[in-house]
């Protein structure tokens, strides 16, 4: 009973204190770590299925499904941040992300171990990423922020979903 | 309560476009001896209703100036007045003068007066009967200047140039009680009225506002100071306040300090009325000057905005015949008792339904496809979409040039997807432009060389097989192919000794080097940009060929692809993996075995096929397939396509299966990909890619 109350109180907390620039974020999990994208920008949450593969792409573009008629890629975030590969399970989780600006949207489906929570970030509570060495690359890291003594780091969507040959390809 | 009137800004232009062209083509009808009344008739109505709906949109500028034009056509239907070559010719000046003022006016831009003024002179002298009305013309011009044609429909506008610099103007402090929006006002639409008395300021106050869990988002809680400047009588704003006036706290006070802000408003502004002033003359300048306050925001703002409206534009509509729906509705009909007739069938089932089942099935099956056909029947266009504007074009080109040219055009209406049509149309004028130019010869040549004085192109279209083809045709003095070659090797393109066919030398005038060369004209070749055009066709999965004798005239086949949407696809095997080859790139499928294939020291390998030797692309290395059972090429199948006019074969292991497939886009959320030039959804669901073969063939060069 104290327990509950104790997480009511600390809920509470989270709610009343986060109402002036909360940010909710999806967080998610790779490996042993945990990440957070917007969750404004989740569009839907799948379960892994094979992909149509496509030629002569980096590795961790695995390849495009058809999402109701149309066609998306599918990112693999664990080999997009050079972890170790981890096989597919049933369980395994696809996050599909929107990304781009008003002109023009994409969809992307990213693949992640699992799905853990909604968290609410206080925008003030966000920390600037330290400089990580090469594991994972910095440049998609918005901030780190720690919930429940976990740290999660927050992934800029467009930057992680850019894909860096589309300008060269295009010319 | 007004309407919002921009919802019908886009079906207006689309009819005034409509009207224009039919204008114009009646007008290149029009024969000087024999009038045709009805012809007549219907560039007047083309005038009339673009008259009247420019009116009723409050585009003042096109309205008048198409009033004029209307005067004109009245008294030629009534047989006043001549038709003569002239004044139709002023009158085809007129319809471009005004599709550009429609064009400006569409995109938020300022209209060119100084064109619209110089037509509209050109009119009124015709209409005059040659003496010059400078000075009617002059007051019709202030008028343009201050409506400026912008969206706001404020007629009222012209109200503030008496203000000068007195600015007058009113307070109001508007705090409406927190059920106002319940009795259904809305604060927003008040606000809009207010704007179009004069330029409204508002300041929103807040503070009021509770914390989130007390809000109740159907309460207002929000008040505001409102500042109009304008000469407007404290009577039209209670006017507009009158419906809220139990359900808010109000005050209204004559205007003093805000003369102070006005000359801040100007300051900001650094370039006033430079757009105005030119065309004004000297008297009426000084009262021009205080407009700018609510004037020169606009520019500014719609320079900004041209982006946006321009997109706003492309978003376009289209027209479909009544005929077109009706079958679709009568297909979908269809549709739905056969799928009611199965949902019977399978209620109950039992084997001895099957039968019913599979003949339900079948039914199904046509039904769809008739659905199919019937929904891309939709996009289809008559090509006369594009053809209607070429009249125009060679009646303009051919005077200017001297030349006595006449335009046939065949198979207007053979129909086309509408993504070619709005693309074919640049290809097409470059095309009828260089037939025009370098083609047809002067009227002297022609009659020495034994032809008829006039020269004649003839613009055709027709459908062949899966494809639509466009021709030019002219019976000009053709291609020369010595000069060709001689300018192609002087410009360092071919080798000299280098024997070409026919084919090979008129291939020459789209290579991107050629047409920089100066002035072909003197030669009978065609000159600028032809490789741009090849492009442009082939991206829409086209190609173009030249046919041309000597003296006797060329002519320019282009063909196309139906549509852009649906194709007809191989699907083939490589490895696990399924790839849709286009079936009209392909020529023929062949059972091989590894011992046919002939090595070629480091170059890949070739086949032989018929005495020819065909290079061959493996499709499993190119596309770096490892699965399925390992290259066990002994047997597979060589697909022979054709692709940018080169044979070549892809060697894959099996062939599954032709099927018409739908293109999906890869890169609307992904990025193009060497070699696939789209993909598609199976049946089961999954995606197949589809081989872009030119492509592919560069890409193996590599």
């Amino acid at each position: 009973m104290a327990q509950e109350a104790e997480n009511k109180d600390i809920d509470q907390y989270h709610y009343s204190r986060n109402l002036d620039n909360a940010v909710q974020y999806l967080s998610f999990a790779l490996g042993k770590e945990e990440y957070g994208v917007d969750i404004l920008r989740v569009q839907e949450i799948r379960s892994w299925e094979p992909v149509s593969r496509i030629p002569n792409v980096p590795c961790y573009e695995k390849g495009v499904v058809n999402l109701r008629g149309s066609i998306v890629p599918i990112l693999d975030l664990r080999e997009r941040f050079n972890l170790s590969k981890a096989e597919y399970t049933p369980l395994t989780v696809v996050v599909v992300l929107q990304t781009g600006d008003s002109n023009k949207t994409r969809i992307m489906g990213v693949v992640v171990d699992s799905v853990s929570d909604v968290i609410s970030v206080d925008k003030t509570e966000i920390q600037s990423a330290p400089d990580f060495g090469t594991k994972v690359s910095n440049e998609f890291i918005n901030g780190l922020v720690s919930v429940n003594e976990r740290m999660v780091m927050l992934l800029d969507v467009d930057k992680l979903l850019k894909l860096e040959e589309l300008d060269q390809d295009e010319s | 309560m007004s309407i919002d009137m921009s919802q019908f800004h886009q079906v207006f232009f689309e009819e005034c476009f409509e009207g224009l062209e039919a204008m114009e083509s009646g007008l290149l009808t029009l024969d000087m001896g024999d009038i045709d009344s009805e012809i007549i008739n219907t560039i007047f109505r083309g005038a009339h209703s673009i008259k009247g709906g420019s009116g009723t949109f409050g585009f003042t500028v096109v309205a008048e100036y198409t009033h004029i034009m209307e005067t004109l056509l009245d008294e030629m239907r009534d047989g006043r007045r001549k038709v003569t070559q002239p004044a139709v010719d002023v009158l085809l000046g007129s319809v471009d003068c005004l599709r550009e003022m429609l064009t400006a006016i569409q995109n938020e831009q300022n209209v060119n007066n100084a064109s619209v003024e110089k037509h509209k002179t050109a009119l009124e002298v015709v209409l005059n009967g040659g003496s010059v009305a400078e000075e009617p013309a002059l007051p019709v011009e202030q008028e343009f200047t201050s409506e400026e044609v912008s969206f706001n429909d404020a007629p009222d506008v012209d109200e503030e140039e008496s203000v000068g610099l007195d600015e007058q103007g009113w307070k109001i402090a508007f705090c409406p009680y927190l059920d106002l929006l319940k009795t259904g006002n809305d604060p927003v639409r008040l606000f809009r009225e207010l704007n179009e008395l004069g330029e409204l300021t508002t300041t929103v106050n807040i503070q009021d506002i509770p914390g989130f869990y007390e809000l109740d988002p159907e309460e207002c809680n929000i008040s505001w100071d409102l500042k109009v400047v304008g000469d407007i009588s404290g009577d039209e704003i209670r006017e507009i306040f009158n419906w809220v006036e139990g359900d808010c706290e109000m005050e209204i006070q004559p205007l003093a300090k805000a003369v102070k802000l006005l000359p801040v408003v100007k300051k900001i502004d650094p370039e006033p009325i430079p757009v105005i002033i030119p065309n004004n003359p000297a008297p009426k300048s000084v009262e021009v000057k205080p407009k700018p306050v609510t004037e020169t925001k606009k520019p500014d703002s719609q320079d900004s905005d041209n982006e946006a409206a321009k997109t706003t534009a492309k978003a376009s509509s289209i027209r479909v015949d009544t005929d077109k729906i009706d079958t679709l509705i009568n297909m979908v009909g269809e549709v739905v008792i056969t799928q009611s007739m199965l949902g019977l069938v399978g209620e109950n089932f039992s084997m001895d339904k099957v039968g019913q089942l599979k003949r339900g099935l079948a039914q199904l099956e046509r039904h769809t496809r008739d659905l199919q056909q019937s929904v891309m029947n939709i996009r289809m266009l008559p090509i006369s979409f594009v053809f209607s504007r070429f009249p125009r074009l060679v009646h303009d080109i051919s005077s200017k040039l001297d030349k006595k040219i006449v335009l046939k055009l065949v198979g207007e209406n053979t129909e086309v997807d509408k993504a070619v049509v709005e693309l074919i149309n640049d290809p097409l004028v470059h095309l009828i432009r260089n037939s025009l130019d370098h083609g047809i010869e002067m009227p002297a040549d022609r009659v020495a060389a034994g032809k008829p004085e006039t020269g004649t192109i003839e613009l055709k279209a027709y459908h062949r097989g899966g494809h639509i083809v466009i021709e030019i045709i002219d019976d000009g003095r053709g291609l020369d192919k010595d000069k060709l070659l001689a300018k192609a090797i002087e410009k360092g393109l071919i080798e000299e000794n280098n024997l070409l066919t026919e084919k090979q030398i008129f291939e020459l005038i789209f290579m991107p080097g050629f047409s920089t060369a100066e002035q072909l004209t003197d030669i009978s070749g065609r000159g600028v940009g032809m490789d741009v055009v090849r492009r442009n066709i082939q991206s829409l999965g086209g190609n173009i060929e030249i046919i041309s004798e000597l003296g006797k005239g060329t002519t320019i086949a282009i063909h196309l692809p139906l549509t852009l949407a649906i194709l007809d696809g191989q699907s083939v095997a490589v490895g696990d993996e399924t790839y849709i080859v286009p079936l009209v790139s392909i020529i023929e499928s062949i059972n091989i075995t590894e011992r046919m294939l002939n090595k070629v020291a480091g170059k890949g390998e070739t086949f032989r096929l018929r005495n020819e030797y065909l290079p061959v692309i493996r499709m499993r290395s190119i596309f770096n397939v490892h699965s399925g059972n390992p290259t066990k090429s002994k047997e597979g199948v060589l697909v022979v396509v054709e692709g940018q006019g080169e044979l070549c074969c892809l060697l894959v292991d099996e062939l599954l299966g032709q099927q018409q497939v739908v293109i999906k886009s890869l890169e609307a959320n992904y990025r193009r990909v060497e070699g696939v030039s789209g993909a598609t959804i199976l049946g089961d669901g999954s995606v197949a890619l589809i081989l872009d073969v030119p492509g592919l063939v560069r890409f193996s060069i590599r």
